[in-house]
């Protein structure tokens, strides 16, 4: 009964998301700020949930997320450009060696693929390592790949440290969000797989974990190389997004951002991730955009607002929230129509107040 | 052929200068209930340690069934000491990890608890199932959850469901199913770890101090519930105690470790009455 | 074909900048060391440090900057412990680590805030920067200042850590901080301490840096700090003497990578390689301690 109600108003939220969705891609919104915000919340969205995976669920501290995203949005340009616009973009390359152009689906698993097959490759050494060497050591990684890539040995294939563009690019809205629906959803499907619950044992207890019979090589490789793929996905939307790519972008600034999403939303929570996206771009690139420039009212210039302001206000935002809200928006939980019934029912009902209670004093770890 | 469980020959454990676990012989047979007592830092966690593949030991070899588990090389200091007569026996190096012993038929549980405190008791149960799992990564992400859908990874996951709860049934926790393990009451989180090590379905079972922290009547509980899925689940039990009570109670042979070194074995009447037991246990009395 | 003395040029642009990455690496040995956290906001105290310097030598005269602004570095490292980390000492190590990513993001949005943004000149510290002549080459005096002077402070240091009673408490926090605590250590102080002294090697490591590079970006910062790290991975984690070596050989192969044209893009991503290198081959670093956990 329950499961049928809640399934009839995911059912309605999803079918008012979409109608939202073809809304503002049918209308003279498509080109404002609101449909940015969307678009690269969407994607970034399937980003920070690859992180996630790794951060939050398999308990691998891992900052290679820009790299992989690097090896996705490249691969994909690489694979796609039109065979007749190769050889203005790679210009400086005689039209680089790759001489045939893949469908934009194709293209965008084989951007995913590749960035599972490096991280295939790195994890063989790397993922044995504990917590903050793992991190370096992907950070570390997400470096060489950047470099390599801009090597101009390989730019018949890379272009180089020069641009990548005119690869096929999306016309509606609705394409990253149909892109990052199904990505995150696979991804959820794994979480609470049993596959997905060995992930998290580790992350609880290695020791236990294998004591548990769980192979921790072969399940740690497993979440790196699935969050590499969707990582690669991502970076071959961002590029599709931006229209454009090029290597020195993809830093480590990059993967710092996505992981203070993920810190955000709560690490450990699909939902927040997703939710803290959206925040996190809306708040960059759109509503503290003011702090940047500078104002006056009555005559009078406020004062501290200059270029820059936003994103020092945003890191100190960052820092309350990793200090005193560690558990960020979402902590551990995940969405439910169950708690949001609760959440609206609590001022009224004393039972729905008491379980509430009964939640709160439960410790947390 | 023979029905020993575990045999472990001439294991010895080195860390640094320290002898942890000093030649120790032991055997396991099929359906026993074995203890391995002896004061603090006699070496009894460390020798599980090296049953169960956590430590790599300097020395020794150690059989499950006829199977090797573990069995090394002389390292370090020991090579001096096995040059000699004994130098043939050691020639091959085979170091199983831990998840590997398990899925062999070991199971264990720790001495500080180590449940997966921030899961529920139910998926901690589940979670132990994993190692028998056949749905590959695709598979199981795919279909195992879609209800609609008929396919072996969906039935692999009602099975899995279905044994935990028939397991904490089985064992008196059903009712804490949904509860978040690390909340429970210490003697609950004891009984669930035991719980988590039958589920990855073994014939050996090792318990590492079980009764540690609990009252004379939470212990005699436990006594029984040993007993129980002893019988249960046709275990041979091996298992660490400090409670004397307990290990006299329900063990069939006991043996006792002091500074790493084996000191006596036997039944409990003959190790009770051992005096270098006993002065292991007391002291010996310096006046006279 | 490059005559002979090109080389020994090459090999003491390397050994100062492995000097300076080893000034910087102490910070990040001893505080890993004794917190076991990758202080990812240490590359941004130096750069701080150089910012310091371009604003007060503004105001007054080089030799009166240059110890107040190793004060005020001294105080910006002190103070990051206090807000940042301090507070999350029970904290899993994950979440003190992602307050240090938070630090850094904080320092350099700050710094490209107050800046806006520009690379700015470095002051000239003209002791450093005047050239001298050997024998048939010119180089900076600070090419052979830095080597020498950071010789002398890791051997001060090292005597500090292993002949002195604070440099005993702090070889006690880092075995182990609760036993310490037990034997009367206040670990609150040590840790300062610890700070203390990373932050103030960053400062002089930051001006001889600076004055070599002559100029400070907000993200100036970031990189040697990160190669710095690998240096004190690369000799063994919490132990400074391999954190130098460390930083030496990182120095002098990136000069030499550097001057080739073909392979210079790499001179970031081979200290990585050697990062990653080394935690394959010798996980605890050339020089470090090995820790197992208890079961």
């Amino acid at each position: 009964m329950k499961q049928k109600r809640y399934l009839l108003y995911s059912l309605v939220l999803a079918a008012l998301l979409l109608a939202a969705l073809i809304a503002i891609d049918n209308s003279s919104l498509k080109s404002s700020m609101l449909s940015t915000i969307l678009q690269k919340g969407a994607i970034y969205a399937l980003v920070a949930v690859s992180l996630n995976l790794l951060n939050g669920f398999t308990g691998l501290f891992s900052l290679g997320q820009a790299g992989f995203m690097l090896l996705g949005a490249y691969t994909y340009a690489i694979l796609t450009i039109p065979v007749e616009a190769r050889s203005s973009v790679y210009q400086y390359f005689n039209g680089g060696l790759v001489q045939f152009s893949l469908p934009v689906v194709v293209g965008l698993i084989a951007a995913g693929l590749v960035a599972a097959f490096f991280a295939f490759l790195i994890g063989l050494p790397v993922l044995r390592l504990k917590s903050d060497y793992l991190a370096i050591a992907t950070l570390g990684f997400a470096e060489i790949i950047r470099a390599l890539i801009q090597w101009n040995t390989l730019g018949p294939i890379t272009n180089g440290s020069n641009i990548l563009r005119k690869f096929p690019t999306y016309s509606s809205l609705l394409f990253p969000f149909a892109v990052s629906a199904v990505c995150i959803g696979l991804v959820v499907l794994m979480i609470r797989s049993s596959y997905g619950r060995a992930f998290k044992s580790i992350r609880e207890d290695e020791i236990a974990a294998e004591a548990m019979g769980i192979n921790l090589a072969k399940h740690k490789m497993m979440a790196f190389c699935t969050s590499s793929f969707f990582a690669g996905v991502g970076g071959a939307m961002l590029a599709m997004f931006q229209q454009s790519v090029q290597a020195k972008y993809f830093t480590s600034a990059m993967t710092y951002e996505i992981l203070l999403i993920v810190v955000i939303g709560g690490i450990g929570s699909v939902t927040g991730s997703i939710i803290s996206s959206f925040l996190f771009v809306a708040c960059s690139e759109w509503w503290l955009r003011f702090l940047d420039a500078q104002h006056y009212i009555g005559g009078v210039k406020v004062p501290l607002l200059r270029s820059g302001f936003r994103m020092v206000v945003f890191s100190i935002v960052i820092m309350v929230i990793v200090l005193f809200y560690r558990r960020g928006i979402m902590g551990t939980n995940e969405f439910s129509w169950g708690a949001i019934e609760k959440f609206i029912k609590a001022p009224f009902g004393r039972k729905a107040r008491e379980e509430e209670r009964k939640k709160v004093t439960t410790p947390h770890e | 052929m023979s029905n020993t469980v575990l045999r472990m020959e001439d294991l010895t454990m080195q860390f640094g200068g320290v002898v942890a676990v000093n030649n120790l012989s032991l055997e396991v047979n099929e359906g026993e209930i074995v203890a391995l007592i002896g004061p603090n830092g006699a070496g009894k966690t460390t020798a599980f340690n090296c049953i169960t593949g956590v430590y790599e030991p300097t020395n020794g070899q150690i059989f499950y069934r006829d199977e090797i588990l573990v069995a090394n090389y002389p390292q370090g200091k020991m090579k001096k000491l096995y040059a000699g007569e004994n130098a043939g026996k050691y020639t091959k190096v085979v170091s199983r990890t831990p998840d590997q012993i398990t899925r062999m038929g070991i199971a264990r549980t720790f001495q500080n608890i180590r449940l997966f405190s921030s899961l529920t008791a139910l998926e901690n149960v589940l979670i132990a199932q994993h190692l028998h799992i056949r749905s590959n990564l695709f598979g199981a992400t795919l279909l195992s959850q879609l209800s609609f859908v008929k396919s072996k990874a969906r039935q692999e996951e009602e099975h899995m469901y279905q044994r935990a709860r028939e397991l904490l049934v089985e064992v008196g926790l059903e009712q804490y199913e949904n509860e978040v393990s690390g909340s429970l009451p210490y003697g609950i989180q004891r009984r669930l770890e035991i719980a988590r090590a039958l589920a990855t379905n073994p014939s050996l079972l090792l318990l590492d101090e079980p009764a540690a922290g609990m009252n004379p009547q939470e212990t005699r509980a436990l006594t029984d519930f040993i007993v129980e899925i002893k019988d249960r689940y046709k275990l041979s039990v091996f298992m660490i105690e400090h409670h004397m009570d307990l290990v006299m109670s329900i063990s069939d042979r006991i043996y006792v470790l002091d500074f790493g070194k084996l000191i006596a074995h036997g039944t409990r009447e003959e190790v009770q009455n051992n005096q270098r037991v006993i002065d292991a246990y007391l002291g010996v009395a310096e006046d006279a | 074909m490059h005559d002979f003395s090109y080389y020994i040029q090459l090999l003491l642009a390397g050994i100062t900048v492995g000097s300076l990455y080893a000034l910087i690496a102490i910070g990040y040995t001893m505080v890993y060391g004794i917190l076991r956290l990758i202080n990812f906001a240490h590359g941004d105290i130096f750069m701080a440090a150089g910012f310091f310097m371009i604003y007060i030598s503004g105001t007054t005269s080089i030799y009166v900057s240059l110890p107040i602004v190793l004060i005020l570095t001294v105080v910006l490292g002190v103070a990051v412990e206090r807000a940042a980390y301090r507070p999350l000492r029970e904290a899993p190590r994950m979440s003190v680590m992602i307050s240090a990513i938070g630090v850094s993001y904080l320092l350099q949005n700050f710094a490209t805030y107050y800046t806006g943004g520009l690379a700015r000149p470095y002051p000239v510290i003209p002791f450093l920067t005047r050239e001298v002549t050997i024998g048939s080459m010119t180089v900076k005096a600070l090419t052979i200042i830095t080597p020498v002077l950071t010789v002398i402070l890791v051997v001060a240091l090292v005597l500090l850590i292993k002949r002195t009673k604070v440099g005993m408490a702090m070889r006690a926090v880092a075995k182990d901080q609760s036993t310490a605590q037990l034997m009367g250590i206040k670990i609150n102080n040590v840790i300062s301490i610890t700070f203390v002294i990373g932050s103030f090697l960053a400062a002089v490591g930051s001006v001889l840096y600076f004055s070599n590079y002559e100029q400070v970006t907000p993200m100036a910062g970031a990189m040697p700090g990160l190669k710095a790290f690998v240096a004190a991975v690369f000799g063994g984690i919490g132990s400074v003497p391999g954190a130098v070596l460390g930083a030496y050989v990182i120095g002098i192969c990136e000069t030499f990578i550097k001057a080739n044209n073909d392979y210079a893009i790499f001179s970031n991503a081979f200290t990585f390689a050697l990062l990653i290198l080394i935690l394959v081959l010798k996980p605890n670093g050339l020089f470090g301690e090995k820790l197992a956990e208890k079961v």
